[in-house]
């Protein structure tokens, strides 16, 4: 029950922003203070994300290959992020690599 | 310019990026339908939050048992960048119907906006910014939907040994190397990225939240000491 509430929280919390200057009727800019952090919420939020995620296995962080198949496998999938800008091509090269390394360990 | 022509431009605008959209609502089906949280709340998100990377580290969150305050605030963080979409949408609006005002705000997405903004000029009609608008965004909305259900149907099928929640990582990388676009965004990952990965032993799901607001804290930082 309390997931279901927090999900709702969430839902009204983001549309309330989604809402936010397009519900006020003037066309009053946003402060410059206020844009500029907003500005690195993508990346600083994205990399919390990714970096525990491939980085730690049980607990501890390991990036040995065969220890931690995810970090070198996120590692390669980053280079292709670089290059391709394609997300269906990262998945397919980092699914397709930590399969190969899991195969080998 | 008729509003059906308009509409058509609007989905035909988002059609390249539909590709992005449909393996990312697939995984994030899949990953709820094996998590904790279940398949049925998972897809309500779509309906409810309509924001992929906040439903997915809802899911990750609320599976890993954090307390409901830190997973909304978490959630609320990832989406702030909507505000400013709303800011610069804002002028756009301003003219449309107060229902139209009410209800497109609720399919705004990443790319519902970015298609939009770079069509809009000052003198673009406003029914045409409408029906524009309305047609990426309700395509996005609708590929979402279909995929997460999609996700959530095939998920329970999927076995564990096939390491699929890995999927997660690589679609927010996917996101994250084109969001580095200058030095300050860099720092911002950096240190986001580190900050999370050493508060991970504190307690893993604030560490998300630390993590996000000291690297936005960092970004800014380097951004006035480069000016």
């Amino acid at each position: 029950m309390s997931n279901w509430l927090v999900v709702v929280g969430i839902g009204l919390g983001t549309y309330a922003m989604r809402l936010s200057f397009i519900g006020l009727l003037g066309t009053r800019p946003m402060p410059a203070w206020a844009q500029r952090p907003l500005r690195f919420v993508a990346p600083a939020v994205l990399a919390a994300l990714v970096v525990p995620a491939v980085t730690l296995s049980e607990g501890a962080i390991d990036v040995t290959p065969l220890g931690n198949p995810r970090f070198l496998a996120a590692a390669v999938a980053a280079l292709v992020a670089w290059r391709l800008k394609n997300v269906a091509g990262v998945i397919v090269v980092g699914m397709g690599l930590l399969w190969a390394l899991q195969a080998i360990g | 310019m008729s509003p059906r022509s308009a509409l058509f431009d609007g989905m035909r605008s988002v059609l390249p990026l539909l590709i992005g959209v449909v393996p990312f609502g697939l995984i994030f089906g899949v990953t709820a339908a094996g998590s904790a949280i279940g398949g049925g709340l998972g897809y309500a998100s779509s309906l409810i939050i309509f924001a992929g990377a906040a439903q997915l580290a809802t899911v990750q969150l609320l599976t890993a048992g954090s307390a409901a305050v830190v997973v909304i605030a978490t959630a609320l963080v990832i989406n702030a960048r909507h505000l400013m979409y709303s800011a610069a949408l804002a002028p756009h609006f301003r003219e449309f119907p107060t229902r139209w005002r009410l209800a497109l705000p609720y399919i705004l997405t990443d790319q519902a906006f970015a298609v939009s903004i770079s069509k809009y000029d000052v003198d673009t009609d406003p029914d045409y910014k409408r029906w524009f608008f309305f047609g990426g965004a309700i395509s996005l909305w609708t590929t979402w939907q279909v995929t997460s259900v999609a996700g959530v149907v095939l998920g329970e099928s999927i076995p564990e040994s096939w390491s699929l929640d890995f999927a997660i990582p690589l679609v927010f990388l996917a996101l994250l190397v084109p969001a580095l676009k200058d030095r300050p965004s860099v720092v911002a990952a950096a240190v986001g990225g580190s900050v999370a990965l050493l508060a991970h032993d504190v307690s893993y799901d604030l560490g998300l939240l630390i993590g996000s607001l000291m690297g936005i804290a960092a970004g800014v930082a380097a951004e006035r000491l480069a000016s």
